[in-house]
């Protein structure tokens, strides 16, 4: 090996991990280097092979069945004295109630996807949902005034929608998904090829600022309230990419 | 407010328990499977082995102060395979610094793209690799996680993890390169 640049540089490149100065340094490396280049280009199709592959092993649906029998019983210690979950629950209710805690925040403890009323991973699979041929948009416009009246009498609710193109994240439309068993509006941009999917739904939640960022299947996500709309932004776009458009949303 | 708080008696608290982790960990059990898959290389042993894990996280629960609840239950999930591989497998935790024997240089990216192109071929490469190997490249390329997150899964020092990541993708494209080497002279 010729070339002095640590090996760990061009994997933190690949991965994204580099700061912008080191990132930019090892970009002007690149142009000289036919070594790093090579291996850089060797690395990428390792990674695509490995992520096109369908490696990923989902938990069968008996495990999760069988995980959720388990937690019930393990949460009941005094089953055994003859207290019906019923009881149990009902009691439960009725110090939540005494306590001032309403039903509607209760199963909203937690942080971000997990309170909204979805789970991150129905919004993710409702993404990737979205990604297969022909299930984007139900409507393909880059128009903002094109795209908002068309959920009009959709939806029981006004999703605010704007176009940013100039900031360099265009609108190409909109549909409804489902999420948690009711339907939601989502708006779908794009960056550099990558589609950015936004879901909006109403609220009755205080305003948030954004939450630190999710990710589960490498996907990401951006989850916040602004004005009694809920807002999850999901992609695979790089995370400052996805908080930039974030931004420009809460704004 | 605080006087009624303290009102609550246990089995409240354990049935809000439950609730709060179905929401906040449960909906992990995918990641959970995932790696233990790849670290016990069985379906069947990662089932009993992803229950074991998420019951002690659920006994756990109280000590997890919020953040990253993935990471979180990751982290058990790994110490649970271990632990199972220490036990049942122990030779398989011994085998790990047979490496630099061959240094070359990687494959091209053409030979490596008829390599990876084989499901099967890449799970036997992925499956050759040593396991603190193994758990980098799945929690990198197939759970996405970030370096500062695989540094908390699997508790090594991010430096370390960025030098594993480098030297496990070594690995394997010198497993695939090398397999389909093999494949090619016995069609010969």
């Amino acid at each position: 090996m010729n070339c002095d640049f640590p090996r760990t540089t061009l994997h933190g490149y690949l991965d994204g991990e580099l700061d912008a100065t080191r990132s930019a340094e090892f970009e002007r490396h690149l142009e000289n280097c036919r070594e790093c280049a090579n291996s850089l280009a060797s690395e990428e199709s390792l990674r695509s092979a490995l992520q096109h592959a369908g490696l990923y092993e989902h938990a069968p649906v008996a495990l999760r069945k069988k995980i959720r029998a388990e937690l019930q019983a393990a949460a009941a210690p005094h089953a055994a004295l003859g207290i019906p979950l019923w009881r149990r629950v009902a009691v439960a209710a009725a110090i939540l109630i005494v306590t001032g805690v309403s039903w509607y925040a209760w199963p909203r403890l937690g942080p971000t996807p997990p309170s909204a009323g979805f789970t991150a991973a129905e919004m993710i699979d409702a993404h990737i949902r979205s990604l297969q041929p022909g299930h984007l948009t139900d409507i393909a416009s880059t128009d903002q005034h094109t795209v908002k009246p068309w959920f009009t009498g959709k939806l029981d609710y006004a999703p605010p929608v704007k176009d940013y193109s100039d900031e360099g994240f265009p609108l190409i439309g909109g549909r409804l998904d489902a999420l948690a068993g009711r339907s939601v509006a989502v708006l779908v941009y794009t960056r550099r090829k990558h589609i950015i999917n936004v879901f909006v739904l109403p609220t009755k939640e205080p305003d948030t600022p954004i939450h630190p960022p999710g990710l589960r299947q490498g996907y990401q996500w951006y989850h916040w309230r602004h004005q009694g709309m809920e807002y999850c932004a999901v992609s695979d776009v790089s995370a400052s990419d996805l908080h930039e458009l974030a931004q420009l949303l809460y704004q | 407010m605080s006087g009624s708080v303290q009102g609550r008696n246990s089995e409240v608290v354990d049935v809000q328990d439950r609730a709060r982790f179905e929401q906040i960990v449960l909906p992990h059990l995918d990641a959970a499977f995932n790696l233990a898959r790849w670290l016990l290389k069985s379906r069947t042993d990662s089932e009993d082995v992803a229950q074991e894990a998420l019951l002690r996280a659920f006994r756990f629960f109280r000590g997890f102060n919020g953040g990253d609840a993935r990471a979180w239950l990751l982290q058990i999930v790994r110490n649970t395979c271990y632990t199972w591989l220490e036990k049942n497998r122990p030779v398989e935790l011994m085998t790990e610094f047979d490496e630099e024997l061959h240094p070359q240089s990687s494959g091209s990216p053409e030979a490596l793209a008829i390599a990876g192109d084989n499901r099967e071929r890449l799970v036997r490469a992925l499956e050759t690799l040593p396991p603190r190997f193994r758990e980098v490249l799945v929690l990198r390329e197939l759970e996405g996680c970030s370096y500062k997150e695989i540094a908390t899964i699997t508790a090594i020092p991010i430096g370390t993890v960025m030098s594993s990541l480098a030297r496990a993708r070594q690995r394997l494209q010198r497993a695939l390169t090398h397999a389909s080497a093999q494949e090619a002279s016995r069609e010969l």
